[in-house]
């Protein structure tokens, strides 16, 4: 049984990693889960300088899923550097990071500050909902998300992988725009901007106000929106979106995505990750699947 | 080492309204200090998030205690939404799927602190309240405590804590102990200490602090925020911290792993 997959040339073991910020950099999850059995760990998001992120509450629950607004705390790329990678390059996984910035030249920091490190990929977050500058303004706009691809991609060492966000009108476009900019891959959903309100204080949940969407609530409208964007493009599309088991990662796997990120399931069960990974072999057995290639956009 | 499994309900009782007590056997027992809490999962895949939940006793899991059965564990929270209302709703025999224990409880205070003679002053405000019992009865020194309610007609675990020292009781409405915070309640009872820790809602571990620190006394408090993991990952529930905090690198820290538990001067309260 084939499980492996390439996405721009590199090899992951199988198509489950993890989704940027429900994962850490992986050390708080070592306890529970395997790394050396995840097709990679993506990381947080990680910028050029430490970020406080948002206040609190950051969390809340809604049915079926949840919302949060982090606002990206990470402590900048010299001890992410120095701690996180330090960490992961013990581990025989594949390691993408998550690059976040508030500007362009932030972004582009962070960028040049990875070229010599082992990490295999970049995953270029220009959709956060979460922050007032940089993120999601440049994943809404299609000139911004252009000019921000041909930019990084000029920059980078390692392939990048445009993560793209659900809130906008034409997912198609943007995925599309990223290819015609050099993207190496595009991974969606990030989360959907949602909010909660509390009828007893009469306020927001959130401090924020608002918050990222995500859990299973969200799988219909994430495997829609990877069907279109797969459809759309030649690169490997990466898709999540309320991935909880086995059958999930598959409805995206033949809806066009080549891997999987299991994210907010890791709060809820921190062994959900080894789980879907599991269940796609034990599924590939069960139906005589050889290479699980063969189940990519077999759903046409 | 955390420890993710399905426990067993031993017992479960409403101590009065909204607050209830369940007593669960766990491997989970047999590692965790006071102050430490358990991550608790709804039954039902509406609700993806466990809930923390303070651990307020822990029995069978001494020394002499039987290794080939799993210690207990006394949950005592308040029903707050859909998911507390479901375990409040569970009865002797059923399972709940648990993980912990977390945190880094009142421990490494502990260590350093307690002396035998030691005068140990404990705070609890409503749900706050549990953790203290399980202090209390690690302590093994001088023990007063302090547990604030809103009403008298609303108290709950007095029996337990006044097993391990005095205690004294504030009312929001005065209808028992002292009328007004735990505060008023120290005050008007002229009580020092050599070490306070306490549990509670933010304008009284603000009320704390400012005593603490007035007095010189060390004084550890446990915070509370909403969670998502529980485990260090997500940082959706960190504090604010004085100081910029060595792993985030800002002045924030991780309620659920660099917590609950903090020295009172390093957290914004």
């Amino acid at each position: 049984m084939n499980t492996s997959v390439v996405i721009a040339g590199v090899k992951l073991k199988n198509p489950v990693m993890t989704a940027s910020g429900t994962f850490g950099s992986g050390m708080e999850y070592s306890e529970f889960v395997d790394l050396n059995r995840l097709g990679a760990v993506v990381t947080k998001g990680v910028s050029l300088t430490p970020w406080e992120g948002n206040p609190t509450p950051r969390i809340a629950e809604v049915y079926g899923g949840m919302l949060n607004a982090i606002g990206l705390q990470n402590p900048g790329i010299d001890t992410f550097i120095k701690r996180d990678l330090e960490f992961l390059k013990n581990c025989d996984t594949t390691v993408i990071v998550n690059v976040c910035g508030k500007t362009m030249e932030e972004y582009i920091g962070v960028v040049e500050r990875l070229a010599d490190t082992d990490v295999d990929m970049l995953e270029i977050n220009v959709s956060c909902p979460n922050v007032k500058e940089g993120a999601i303004a440049f994943g809404q706009n299609p000139e911004a998300l252009a000019k921000i691809t041909k930019a990084l991609k000029e920059k980078a060492k390692q392939p990048i992988i445009m993560k793209l966000s659900p809130n906008v009108t034409d997912i198609a476009l943007m995925a599309k725009i990223c290819e015609d900019n050099g993207a190496d891959a595009v991974s969606l959903i990030n989360t959907i901007t949602g909010m909660k309100i509390d009828i007893n204080r009469r306020s927001f949940v959130l401090a924020n106000r608002t918050g990222g969407m995500s859990g299973p609530a969200v799988k219909p409208v994430a495997v829609r929106m990877v069907y279109q964007a797969a459809q759309a493009v030649s690169i490997p599309v990466i898709g999540m979106g309320g991935i909880v088991t086995a059958e999930d990662a598959l409805e995206f796997i033949m809806a066009g995505a080549t891997a999987v990120a299991v994210g907010c399931a890791n709060f809820t069960d921190p062994y959900a990750t080894v789980k879907v990974i599991e269940g796609i072999e034990k599924y590939m057995t069960d139906n005589n699947v050889e290479d699980v290639k063969e189940l990519t956009g077999c759903v046409r | 080492m955390k420890i993710k499994e399905t426990a067993t309900i031993i017992s479960q009782e409403c101590l009065c309204e909204g607050v209830y007590s369940m007593w669960l056997a766990t491997s989970i027992a047999k590692k965790a200090q006071a102050g430490q809490f358990v991550s608790v999962y709804s039954n039902s895949d509406a609700r993806l998030l466990p809930r923390p939940i303070s651990i307020c006793e822990i029995a069978g899991a001494g020394d002499g205690a039987d290794t080939k059965i799993p210690g207990r564990i006394r949950l005592v929270y308040r029903t707050v939404g859909e998911g507390t209302r479901e375990f409040s709703r569970m009865s002797a025999g059923d399972k709940l799927e648990i993980l912990g224990p977390n945190g880094n409880g009142f421990l490494p205070a502990l260590r350093e602190e307690i002396r035998p003679g030691t005068k140990a002053l404990l705070i609890g405000g409503g749900i706050g309240i549990p953790p203290m019992v399980g202090l209390a009865a690690q302590l093994g020194c001088d023990v007063t405590i302090v547990a604030g309610y809103r009403t008298g007609k609303e108290m709950f675990l007095t029996e337990e804590l006044e097993r391990y020292g005095k205690l004294y009781i504030s009312t929001d409405d005065g209808s028992a102990g002292t009328k007004g915070c735990v505060i008023d309640a120290i005050e008007e009872a002229g009580l020092n200490a050599d070490v306070i820790f306490s549990c509670g809602p933010r304008p009284m571990l603000r009320g704390v602090k400012d005593f603490s620190l007035s007095r010189s006394i060390p004084s550890y408090v446990s915070m509370e925020e909403r969670m998502a993991c529980g485990v260090g990952a997500c940082l959706g529930c960190v504090c604010s911290a004085e100081d910029v905090d060595d792993h985030s690198k800002v002045k924030n820290k991780r309620v659920c792993v660099d917590g609950p538990v903090f020295e009172v001067s390093e957290v914004v309260l």
